[in-house]
């Protein structure tokens, strides 16, 4: 874990503890509240325990609905590419970047997540 | 621009409407100014479907472009505003507001419908059927009107007839010829045609002459015939024909036909080279075309002539049209295709085909050496009209006995593989696309039908032709290799079936072991909870379990239907509809307490709407609290059993229909299966639970119950078929036992019963042999894993409360009790709606 040095190499962004491991719901999605530089926000962390990427954040607002949905949506995969289907209107969102697969102009944000022993960590 | 030359069109219809966007196809608006002039005030709108204006349709609807279209591209539209006069010498046309210089002028003018010369045909009340403003003026009429009478029993007069009685009045159709649609069908035809149409109730009426129309005693008017019988009504609509509108081109001086329309060439030219005709005002080869796809064809040849000194290619030009017609008129199938009386080709034999009691009737047309189709004839069943057209239209070899392609068979018309077609094949005639076409545009990347539609128009005008497009495209996919395959998903390259057999037999009870031992990769939004289903079917285990949990659809994870705000519905189950005042009350106070929108559903029971993610544990707990238990609402599972009140209450009641559907209700909850499943119990023939349209109905009898099955509302409405007769309960419930784990094992994922039935090979019959007579031993089998499930049953709720694990998962957030605050309700007629 090298938490201790990404924080200390970023000027602006910080990264806070959000949950447990035991909060989170394997191989699907739970939401949290984030502190950003622009304010709070809510996030989509998504949790494929085994895989070599384990944990992914992006933006728990579902662009097309503007409900804030997507942490319930079906984690799965494109291709080998993780994606999460929104429970509404069943768009793909990539996890690794938050890229909409059926709309070139509709992206979520994402942020960095890690864990920090058995706790979860962002930086925003 | 100072040399752009003035391009008039007369007449904004169909054919004029599809001409200017063939010319800016072209670019043909850079180049000229142009001009249209329509006398309707309406902008071209689909006369085709005009009767539809009666049937909930309106003019925008119907509207074939919008203003904007002809704004965008600098055309200029003036509507309600008819030409009177063409002054060639001067070359301009003249309108009442003013004169206009044209260098090219087009007539697109179409017809009118012709209205015989008989006295007193123009009384008030005497009406025709052509334009939007008819139709207008035929409702009106229609209000103070209690009997209606068409004016001949050809194509539009039968469409007119249906209006009149689709305005609730008694129609009468009156012919002058010995039968209905002289020109479409011949005697055995029209006969047929005649009693299916007198069956819906429309008086028939043949070798009619009317004389004269004078005051009528108990009607408006009365007709009086040829041998002085006569008849009242109220209202009349002439449709005895079409003439075409050709006044302005007679007037000055255009060469015509002897008996009217405005004679072209090929290139669509008129006797002055300056000036076109398209449409129905036209005359090509002796011939008006009172169809709109020669129409089409005429426009593309009309703009590619306005446009040939530019065109990179040879131009178009109309070479004639086929005017074979497909039409259903009062619900009554009529085909024609080529030569359909057999009287253009000297030396054609003929087969045909009568079925008086289903009340159909074929005609083949065959050239004497019995190879080629020279024409066709239906009445009953358009069904064999789609192979029987491209046999026709594509000059293909017959197969060795014709009479095959009209001889019913179980399998419905013999249907003519795509691949049998070849390139040139027309497939959709209105918008002139080829299967080379559609070759084309699949070759150039569209990789489904809706894509082939937008390149090439194809089945968006008249939609004749939309089931044979889609089979050409599934087909023409096919062949590619693209994925019109039965895997369900990338992740496995199995269908449904496969792995509801490959779960079952191998014991697999896990989405992880499945995907590990048959699949890759993480599974996907389609295959993960067709797994769930599948394995719920099987072992029935809570789907809130952890290994569950990740495969649901969100609904079935928060066992509640996701909103579109993001919060939720509650639907507890009330059996049968049947419900305590108690328990009433309580759904009232918990509706109260956590500010639900509340509903009588189509289901006969209630939904509590508005229920936030976090409050869904504490709304549930009181609701098991008072008795209740979850409705799944949420699942591919069984819903409802709507019932009748029935024999406890009802006069007419022949068994407790409530009983009935609370038992059953009771028995099947919590069944997963391939896609929800509804059912109803009537307690007697009048059917008040609706149950033919239900997945499972069941209808009381004397003697017990009939039962029905795949019966469906929904999208796409099928009747329920009778299945078993005069059950006693045991047998009753034994059938939908074993019927309803055939379908679980067997259905594709997402598809109805009403679907699984229609496509299931065999039909009817092959499930009753299987169901009642047992012909594949699989019965027993049936029924002990149907009784696994309900042995097994639990509500997933009561589960889900006492689990403190699986409660975690109704948190809005992990770190924060905060309301989601985007959540923003408003109220509407005394209860909280969405903002
Ligand atoms: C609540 C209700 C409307 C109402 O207020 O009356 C309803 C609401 C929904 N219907 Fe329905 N249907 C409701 C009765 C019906 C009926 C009538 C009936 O069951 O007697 C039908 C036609 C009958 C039939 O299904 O054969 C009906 C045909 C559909 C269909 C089309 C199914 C089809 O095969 O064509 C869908 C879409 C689907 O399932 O894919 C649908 C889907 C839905 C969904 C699940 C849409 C969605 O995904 O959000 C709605 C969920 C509402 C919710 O959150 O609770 N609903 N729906 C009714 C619930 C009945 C109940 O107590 O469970
Ligand atoms: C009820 C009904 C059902 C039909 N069903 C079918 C069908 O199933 N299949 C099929 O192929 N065809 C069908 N048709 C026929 C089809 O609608 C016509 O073939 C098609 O509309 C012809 O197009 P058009 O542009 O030539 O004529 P129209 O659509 O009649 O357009 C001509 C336009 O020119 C205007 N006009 C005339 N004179 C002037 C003038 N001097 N100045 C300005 N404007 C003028 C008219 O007001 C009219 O709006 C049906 C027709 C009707 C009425
Ligand atoms: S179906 Fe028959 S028994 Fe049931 S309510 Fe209607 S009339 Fe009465
Ligand atoms: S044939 Fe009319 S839309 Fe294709």
């Amino acid at each position: 874990m090298t938490t201790a040095t990404a924080a200390a190499s970023t000027m602006t962004q910080t990264w806070q503890a959000l949950c447990d491991r035991d909060d989170l719901v394997e191989f699907s999605g739970v939401a949290a509240w984030i502190e950003t530089a622009g304010g709070p926000a809510q996030v989509a962390l998504f949790y494929l325990p085994g895989h070599a990427t384990e944990l992914y954040a992006v933006d728990n607002h579902d662009p097309f609905s503007g409900a804030n949905v997507i942490a319930r949506g079906i984690v799965g995969d494109r291709q080998g590419e993780p994606v999460v289907a929104s429970p509404l209107y069943k768009q793909h969102f990539r996890l690794t970047d938050g890229q909409c697969l059926e709309d070139d102009d509709v992206k979520l944000r994402t942020w960095p997540v890690d864990f920090d022993g058995d706790r979860v960590v962002l930086q925003a | 621009m100072s040399t752009q030359q003035q391009l008039i069109v007369i007449g904004n219809g169909m054919v004029g409407h599809h001409l200017v966007e063939q010319l800016v196809e072209r670019g043909a608006h850079e180049r000229y100014a142009i001009t249209v002039f329509g006398e309707e005030r309406h902008l071209a709108y689909d006369r085709v479907h005009l009767s539809e204006y009666f049937s909930g349709r309106d003019a925008d609807s119907l509207a074939l472009s919008t203003a904007d279209y002809y704004a965008e591209h600098g055309i200029e539209l003036r509507l309600a505003e008819a030409v009177t006069a063409i002054d060639r010498d001067a070359g301009e046309v003249v309108t009442p507001e003013g004169r206009y210089p044209y260098d090219r002028l087009v007539l697109a003018t179409g017809s009118f419908p012709f209205v015989p010369p008989i006295p007193g045909n123009d009384r008030e009340g005497c009406l025709v059927y052509r334009t939007l403003d008819d139709l207008d003026a035929i409702r009106a009429a229609a209000e103070n009107a209690a009997t209606g009478v068409v004016v001949g029993g050809g194509l539009l007069g039968l469409e007119a007839a249906n209006a009149l009685r689709g305005l609730n009045l008694d129609t009468a159709v009156v012919e002058f010829a010995p039968r209905l649609m002289p020109m479409q069908v011949d005697t055995e035809g029209g006969t047929l045609l005649r009693e299916k149409i007198e069956a819906l109730g429309v008086q028939v009426l043949t070798e009619r002459a009317t004389q004269h129309i004078e005051d009528g005693v108990d009607a408006a008017h009365r007709m009086v015939f040829q041998d002085d019988k006569v008849l009242e009504t109220d209202l009349i609509v002439f449709s005895a024909g079409i003439r075409p509108r050709d006044e302005l081109a007679r007037d000055c001086a255009l060469e015509m036909g002897e008996r009217g329309g405005v004679v072209i060439d090929d290139r669509c030219l008129t006797s002055d080279p300056a000036i076109l005709a398209v449409g129905e005002v036209a005359l090509w080869n002796q011939s008006i075309f009172g169809l709109v796809a020669p129409g089409y064809r005429m426009a593309r040849a009309a703009a590619d002539t306005l446009m040939a000194d530019v065109l990179e290619r040879s131009p178009e030009t109309f070479r004639g049209a086929d005017m074979s017609t497909k039409l259903k008129l009062l619900g009554v199938d009529v085909g024609a295709i080529g030569d359909a009386h057999g009287n253009q080709n000297p030396g054609a034999r003929m087969f045909r085909y009568l079925d008086e009691i289903k009340q159909e009737y074929r005609k083949l047309v065959v050239s004497s050496d019995g190879r080629k189709l020279l024409g066709a004839m239906l009445v009953g069943d358009n069904d064999y009209y789609e192979s029987l057209m491209q046999y026709y239209a594509n000059g293909l070899e017959l197969p060795e006995d014709p009479a095959s392609l009209i001889l019913p068979s179980s399998e419905g018309a013999p249907a003519l593989g795509p691949d049998a077609l070849p390139d040139t094949a027309t497939i959709c005639s209105c918008h002139n696309v080829t299967k080379g076409d559609i070759c084309t545009s699949i070759d150039a990347g569209a990789v489904d039908l809706a894509t082939v539609k937008g390149e090439t128009k194809a089945s968006t005008g008249c939609g004749g032709c939309a089931a044979l497009l889609k089979s050409v495209v599934d087909h023409e996919l096919e062949s590619r290799g693209v994925e019109v395959d039965q895997s369900i998903c990338e992740h496995f390259a199995h269908t449904r079936q496969e792995l509801y057999d490959i779960v079952r037999v191998e014991g697999i009870k896990t989405f992880g072991e499945l995907i590990e031992k048959h699949g890759q990769g993480l599974g996907c939004d389609i295959c993960k909870p067709a797994a769930a289903s599948i394995l719920a079917s099987c072992y029935n285990e809570p789907i809130t379990d952890a290994a569950h949990v990740p495969l649901q659809d969100t609904n079935d994870t928060f066992m509640a239907n996701m909103q579109k705000n993001g919060t939720y519905s509650v639907v507890p189950r009330i059996a049968g509809g049947e419900i305590t005042p108690d328990k009433l009350v309580v759904l009232g106070q918990v509706a109260q307490k956590y500010d639900l929108y509340t509903k009588i559903t189509g289901g006969q029971r209630i939904d509590l709407f508005g229920a936030r993610l976090e409050d869904l544990p504490a709304i549930w707990g009181e609701l098991i609290e008072a008795g209740f238990e979850t409705g799944h609402a949420y699942g591919k599972s069984v819903r409802t059993v709507k019932s009748c009140v029935g024999s406890t209450w009802c006069r007419y009641g022949v068994q407790d229909s409530v009983g009935m559907a609370i038992k059953l209700e009771h028995r099947y909850k919590g069944l997963r299966s391939p896609h929800k499943l509804k059912f109803a119990v009537s307690g007697c023939t009048r059917e008040c639970a609706e149950a033919q349209s239900k997945d499972v109905g069941v209808i009381a009898t004397e003697n017990g119950w009939n039962l029905y099955v795949c019966g469906n509302g929904g999208m796409r409405p099928r009747h329920a078929e009778l299945f078993a007769t005069d059950l006693d309960d045991e047998q009753l419930i034994r059938t939908i036992d074993r019927f309803l784990m055939f379908y679980v094992r067997t259905a594709d994922r997402l598809q109805r019963t009403s679907v699984w039935r229609e496509n299931l090979e065999g039909g009817l019959d092959y499930l009753k042999e299987v169901i009642l007579d047992d012909s594949l031993g699989i019965n027993e089998e049936l029924e002990s894993q149907m009784q696994a499930v309900i042995d097994t049953y639990e509500c997933e709720w009561a589960g889900a409360i006492s689990d403190p694990e699986k409660l975690k998962r109704f948190r809005s957030f992990v770190n924060d009790e905060r309301p989601d605050p985007d959540i923003i309700m408003t109220s509407e007629r005394g209860q909280l709606r969405p903002a």
